[in-house]
């Protein structure tokens, strides 16, 4: 894996991490409602594994096709894939939907899998796992013999890394919010990342078209 | 267009939404009282700076009659911040506005032109009761995943059970019934919610054969108007409790809620005891102020009826010799502090420090129009009035209090045979007092002969928006 597609991993880690909508609101307002900081601190994790298990799902998914699959077959289905999700986030109104505040960790972190989910969490790593070498290349970075066993090691790998920076991301905005900034911040500096992030994958997308 | 930032009129907390700018223009529900003509929404200008202040300054006409124009919601609120599902780049832009009589409904584009609203789109009754079994709706609420809209009576040949439906948020389709399980509740009026909590309240009037030509004194008499209150799981759609006020406390009638989502209670107005006409205040709570289990309901305020000569009241309660106060609306500072209250039959608003829901203290009373009185606006002190102050709406700030004259078309005609006319009034509200605001009084002809219903205020107001934020 090259420094770049690591830096890459953890950009895309913290890009999630900063999104009110992925969570970390989530949990300053369960914080609020029972004017407990611990509150907010025990959301963070479910919130996080909620995540992870949704970009782990397409890492490994990816890591295995591409263990199995050429290449370039990878890349110009995924690229579609990507360009295809990115224009349908930019273009329908729908937004997720979800009813209830009051959940347990658990129920939060399916919460966060589903969020995760709709939003493509995990397809910006078509890009990163294709620029990094073959799901081989990655294994041998970390010891690992045959195909299945380095693939699963890299999904894990990726998701790991992502995961962490997301997760310290969210909680360092987190606790600044609750505890500094307040909630007023929200009118002045929720800027619609979710139009970002569509644009990216449509980027994104494109550039694995165009670099097959 | 989606915004790159949160539509402006969007707060977090009820903390921030007291910040809130003043209105510059309030939107108005009128309708035509003959039927014959279109209803319309009217748009008043609220800036005490302009030159055309308290006056029609817009006219949206509807492309049918007999809509009966009543209650009115937002298609997008602060509710859209609330952390389960975001979606703040939204625009707070269209007026939700059903027609009470007909079930047809319109959403109004106030962005555009904001004194020229444009109606964007047309709801046929047809649809409503298709995909909702419901008719007659009545209550809109932006809720985080869609539109919650109230509705009184059944669909397809039945008058009841009254229900909510629930729209989409973004097209304006009706996607369905919103109750899984229902339970015992059969009559509806209005609902809202505890957000943060994952409860709505829905409380009951009558099904439209117990109301739409007029109250029936029989069925008033054998207790059989609405007199309970219900709590439902928001999140399964499931019927919790029922609380019964009790049988002689006849049409429990609108939901106002704490702002702050951290608290748990409410109030509820009950517009008359058979027992001796009086009309209450009701705060529901957790019992023995816990957190979770049972819900009930505390009568916090109780207004007497004043009596009166059989020769001055209108057939529907000469018998009586007294004059009812029949308190219709209630409404809420968004701060949690004040909560005014119409008292539709003598003629009266009153306010109440609610600090302490458990014990109001009566902090200001102002008296205009009334079945017996007739008080004239101070504007007009020769001009005798009809109606009462009926729906109340309260600006973000709690600075300003806008109140309308017309309950119901047939209920008007009822209680005010000689003419219930049309007024609006304004009045300012601080820590010392309230009274009237001598420059904002459209009356009459202002409204060209229609009556005037309820009032939303440009980019929301004390009963339009909810907050997932303490």
């Amino acid at each position: 894996m090259t420094d770049g597609s690591l830096a890459a991993l953890v950009a895309l880690g913290a890009f999630h991490g900063l999104n009110p909508a992925m969570g970390w609101l989530f949990a300053v307002a369960r914080g609020l409602q029972e004017r407990s900081r611990t509150r907010v601190l025990e959301a963070l994790p479910a919130i996080a594994a909620g995540h992870a298990a949704s970009v782990g799902a397409v890492a490994l998914l990816l890591t295995l096709t591409r263990s199995v699959v050429a290449a370039q077959a990878v890349a110009v289905v995924g690229g579609v894939a990507l360009v295809a999700f990115g224009l349908w986030r930019l273009l329908s109104k729908r937004h997720f939907r979800w009813v209830g505040m009051r959940l347990s960790l658990r129920q939060l972190a399916g919460w966060s899998f589903l969020m995760s989910s709709a939003h493509g969490a995990g397809l910006m790593l078509l890009p990163v796992i294709t620029a990094s070498g073959s799901a081989q290349g990655l294994a041998h970075a970390h010891g690992l013999g045959h195909a299945a066993g380095s693939a699963v090691s890299a999904a894990v790998f990726v998701t790991g890394v992502h995961t962490l920076a997301m997760f310290v991301t969210a909680g360092v905005i987190a606790l600044l919010v609750y505890d500094v900034l307040g909630l007023t911040v929200l009118r002045r500096a929720w800027l619609d990342l979710d139009r970002v992030w569509a644009v990216a994958l449509v980027g994104a997308g494109a550039f694995a078209l165009a670099t097959v | 267009m989606p915004l790159w930032k949160p539509d402006p009129t969007f707060y977090a907390s009820p903390r921030d939404a007291v910040s809130a700018p003043p209105e510059k223009l309030a939107y108005v529900a009128a309708f035509d009282p003959t039927s014959q003509g279109p209803d319309a929404v009217l748009v008043l200008d609220a800036d005490p700076d302009s030159a055309a202040y308290g006056s029609v300054v817009g006219r949206t006409e509807l492309p049918n009659t007999g809509d009966e124009l009543h209650h009115m919601g937002w298609n997008a609120c602060s509710s859209a911040l609330c952390p389960y599902a975001p979606h703040p780049h939204v625009e707070r832009r269209y007026l939700v506005v059903p027609g009470l009589r007909s079930s047809r409904m319109y959403f109004v584009d106030v962005k555009k032109n904001p004194t020229s609203p444009e109606i964007a789109k047309i709801l046929e009754p047809d649809e409503l009761s298709k995909r909702a079994g419901y008719s007659r709706p009545h209550t809109v609420h932006c809720g985080p995943e869609g539109l919650y809209v109230a509705s009184l009576g059944g669909a397809n040949g039945h008058d009841g059970p009254g229900g909510i439906a629930l729209l989409d948020h973004d097209s304006f389709e009706v996607l369905g019934r919103w109750e899984v399980d229902r339970g015992p509740q059969h009559l509806a009026y209005d609902a809202w919610w505890h957000i943060a909590h994952d409860v709505l309240v829905t409380s009951e009037w009558g099904t439209p054969s117990m109301i739409e030509d007029g109250v029936v004194g029989e069925l008033l008499l054998g207790r059989r108007y609405g007199h309970a209150i219900h709590f439902w799981d928001m999140r399964k759609r499931r019927h919790v409790q029922r609380v019964d006020l009790g049988d002689q406390h006849q049409m429990a009638l609108e939901l106002r809620p704490a702002h702050d989502p951290t608290k748990q209670y409410g109030f509820v107005n009950v517009v008359v005891s058979v027992e001796d006409l009086s009309s209450s205040i009701w705060v529901w709570h957790r019992e023995n102020g816990a957190k979770d289990g049972p819900w009930t309901a505390t009568k916090v305020i109780t207004i007497p009826a004043e009596p009166a000569p059989e020769s001055a009241l209108p057939p529907v309660i000469q018998p009586f010799g007294a004059v009812p106060p029949l308190v219709t609306d209630i409404d809420l500072s968004v701060d949690d502090r004040w909560l005014y209250v119409s008292c539709w039959g003598t003629g009266e608003l009153k306010r109440y420090d609610v600090s302490d829901p458990f014990h109001p203290v009566e902090a200001g009373s102002v008296r205009i129009g009334g079945i017996v009185n007739r008080t004239p606006h101070p504007s007009a002190p020769d001009v005798p009035l009809s109606g009462g102050p009926q729906m109340v709406e309260v600006s973000r700030d709690g600075r300003r209090v806008y109140v309308t004259n017309s309950l119901y078309r047939s209920w008007d005609d009822q209680f005010y045979p000689d003419g219930v006319g049309a007024w609006m009034a304004k009045l300012d509200s601080s820590e010392a007092g309230f009274g009237f605001d001598p420059r904002f009084f459209p009356n009459g002809d202002d409204f060209g002969g229609l009556r005037v219903h309820q009032t939303r205020l440009q980019g929301g107001d004390a009963s339009s928006d909810s907050y997932c934020y303490p």
